[in-house]
């Protein structure tokens, strides 16, 4: 059984403001990176397709833009980078070379102008010994100097937009928060937009404004940062809240939600959550499917009993 | 789960290097990875200690030492008495059906062209003492029972399963031969979070079932301060710090243990921005060439002229009641003990 479409996204919508970091929470196969691909441009297709939507930058539909010219909105107005630094950097070509294409592409710049650049981004990254550094290969770099290559990278153009794809997940704890670091104080200094994509409830606590969880490829619940850790409006955020070890949890057994992410060839029908659901009426969520009710200021749940979800009597 | 004082292992300054050579036709050794460089501890019966520290600091390693896999290039592991490397024979034989893996990645450690069967089912061929021949599917099922699959999936094979269900496989084997000893190598690690809590959730269980003693390494701290009842850390081979969880996350010595538990992001989101946070300077050096004296001295805060001629000693010291390797080390506590 191979045939069939693998439902990745199903109508998701989401706003940045500049200057704000949205986190988009999720799951192995939710779609939050196929989300991101689709606004940048880099998904592949075929087999990937998008059968309807569109991306607003500024007013212009990114989706229905000619190729030509969304080459030139990637990367000077939109970037993106990724969690595996190492087979997202070219292995043949030197550090320097690949920081200083951006320019030699978007901007015409001779070489060598284009390396000096790309030792200022290093410096500006905080690569040790960037001069001596620059005609190096990825493979000589650290994994979180790595990260900072792709990151010297990516602001290269000054993007209005940056796209972090789990920037820290393949890195130690220690390096996590020198990345997360370098990343808050380049969007403050900036003013980017930054679209953090990642699965770690902690980081996504310490740096977003707002966060979008998706789940089976929709949004299941909208909200700013504070409200949705102090009060979950949707049953899977309030799952993944409880699932955290606590201190005061010691020695009793972990909250597990049960069963298992959906197959998203076979979505179940109604709410893509009911199966695995505590709050689950048979007869509306499994025919059902829940729209983004609007739950509160700038907040929004895909459940049909966000009420008793964020009344919160049952947690 | 109350651990008696009864140990299991004991290791004492456990080594391995690894040579560099250099040359083809003729390889000389040009120097070392000291990826294991000098490490003791006890596991008592019945507790979880759990083993934290960055990648390249040597945990798995040491599992693999722990597991015979490799051998040591000094030191000893004394399983009940016996020293692990120096058994052979049915002692050895013994030796290895009380200590088994579980390891990280239920992808590649599960043979994708083995049935569950198979899989779970192989440890009795080498071992047939525990089950005999016209016994095995039953204590294959038994066991499938008991990780929470359903015995009827005997005959599948591992892509039919999800990676929460295939970490149960790999939990199942390790049960097989009922161990003692279980050494869980980042055992959640690649599942997501929803499906890690029911992973722990089991192991828990298990441990109070039979009465196990888990050595759990694992780099995500909050997970190992839940399951761990004593905590050693870890920094370029060697052993920084180790205490129960109380005196390891709620009063920490060394400014290592310390760096690393500022480091995790705490998932509340109250109170951010006014947190202290230790941020390090700069990666793990090599362990081909570790900085003399203290190893952690290169990142270190409180670095001073003693720290490169000298190599603290694990020891209870004056600024602290617990083992801890640094020579100015003292109580800092750096996370708080009611967040989240």
């Amino acid at each position: 059984m191979r045939g069939g479409v693998a439902r990745a996204v199903n109508g998701v919508s989401y706003t940045l403001n500049p200057g704000e970091t949205l986190a988009v929470l999720g799951e192995s196969g939710s779609g939050k990176s196929v989300t991101a691909e689709a606004i940048v441009g880099i998904l592949d297709s075929p087999p990937g397709f998008i059968p309807k939507g569109e991306v607003r930058f500024r007013g212009d539909n990114l989706l229905a833009l000619p190729e030509a010219r969304r080459r030139q909105i990637r990367g000077q107005h939109v970037a993106m980078i990724f969690q595996d630094a190492l087979s997202a950097l070219n292995p043949v070509h030197t550090v320097g070379s690949q920081i200083g294409e951006m320019f030699r592409v978007h901007r015409g710049m001779s070489k060598a102008d284009a390396r000096k650049r790309a030792i200022e981004l290093m410096d500006l990254v905080r690569i040790p010994a960037a001069r001596a550094r620059v005609d190096d290969y990825p493979h000589q770099f650290s994994g979180g100097m790595r990260q900072r290559i792709m990151i010297a990278m990516s602001i290269a153009l000054d993007p209005d937009v940056l796209i972090a794809d789990e920037p820290t997940t393949a890195l130690d704890v220690t390096v996590q928060a020198q990345i997360m670091d370098l990343l808050a104080e380049l969007q403050r200094e900036r003013n980017m937009g930054l679209i953090l994509i990642t699965h770690d409830l902690g980081v996504v606590a310490d740096v977003a404004d707002k966060i979008a969880v998706m789940y089976a490829g929709r949004i299941v619940e909208e909200a700013p940062v504070h409200e949705i850790y102090a009060n979950p409006a949707h049953p899977y955020t309030e799952g993944l809240l409880a699932s955290i070890p606590r201190v005061d949890m010691k020695g009793q057994e972990l909250y597990a939600i049960k069963g298992l992410p959906p197959n998203l060839m076979h979505i179940p029908s109604g709410c893509p959550f009911h199966p695995r659901c505590p709050y689950r009426r048979d007869d509306v969520c499994t025919t059902k499917v829940p729209p983004l009710y609007d739950v509160g200021p700038a907040r929004g749940s895909a459940c049909h009993f966000w009420e008793e979800v964020l009344d919160g009597s049952n947690r | 789960m109350a651990p008696t004082a009864e140990a299991v292992l004991e290791i004492r300054d456990l080594v391995k290097h690894f040579p560099l050579t250099q040359g083809i036709v003729f390889k000389k050794q040009v120097g070392a990875v000291k990826a294991v460089d000098g490490v003791s501890f006890d596991l008592y019966r019945g507790e979880t200690l759990g083993v934290v520290g960055e990648s390249g600091c040597g945990k798995s390693t040491l599992a693999k030492l722990l597991m015979v896999l490799e051998r040591p290039t000094a030191g000893s592991v004394h399983y009940k008495g016996q020293d692990i490397y120096k058994l052979r024979g049915k002692d050895f034989k013994a030796m290895r059906r009380n200590v088994q893996i579980i390891l990280q990645d239920p992808y590649t450690s599960l043979n994708p062209r083995m049935t569950v069967a198979d899989i779970v089912g192989e440890p009795f061929d080498i071992h047939p003492e525990v089950a005999p021949k016209g016994d095995r599917r039953r204590k294959v099922q038994e066991l499938l029972e008991v990780v929470g699959l359903n015995p009827e999936h005997i005959n599948r094979y591992p892509h039919q399963f999800s990676g929460g269900q295939r970490q149960r496989i790999g939990i199942a084997r390790g049960l097989a031969l009922r161990p003692e000893v279980i050494i869980c190598d980042e055992p959640v690690s690649a599942l997501d979070v929803s499906v890690q809590a029911q992973v722990i959730n089991l192991l828990e269980g298990l441990q109070n079932e039979f009465n196990l003693s888990y050595i759990f390494i694992a780099h995500d701290l909050s997970v190992v301060r839940h399951i761990a009842d004593r905590v050693a850390v870890m920094y370029l081979g060697s052993l920084v710090e180790i205490g129960t969880d109380q005196q390891i996350y709620e009063t920490p010595t060394h400014p290592y243990t310390q760096a690393l538990l500022s480091a995790v992001p705490v998932p509340n989101p109250v109170g951010r921005g006014e947190r202290e946070r230790i941020l390090l300077s700069g990666d793990v050096p090599s362990p081909a060439d570790p900085p003399s004296g203290c190893r952690f001295r290169t990142r270190c805060f409180k670095a001073a002229d003693k720290c490169a001629r000298e190599v603290p000693l694990l020891e209870v010291r004056p600024g602290s009641p617990h083992p801890s390797a640094c020579h100015f080390a003292e109580i800092k506590p750096v996370v708080d003990t009611v967040d989240a």
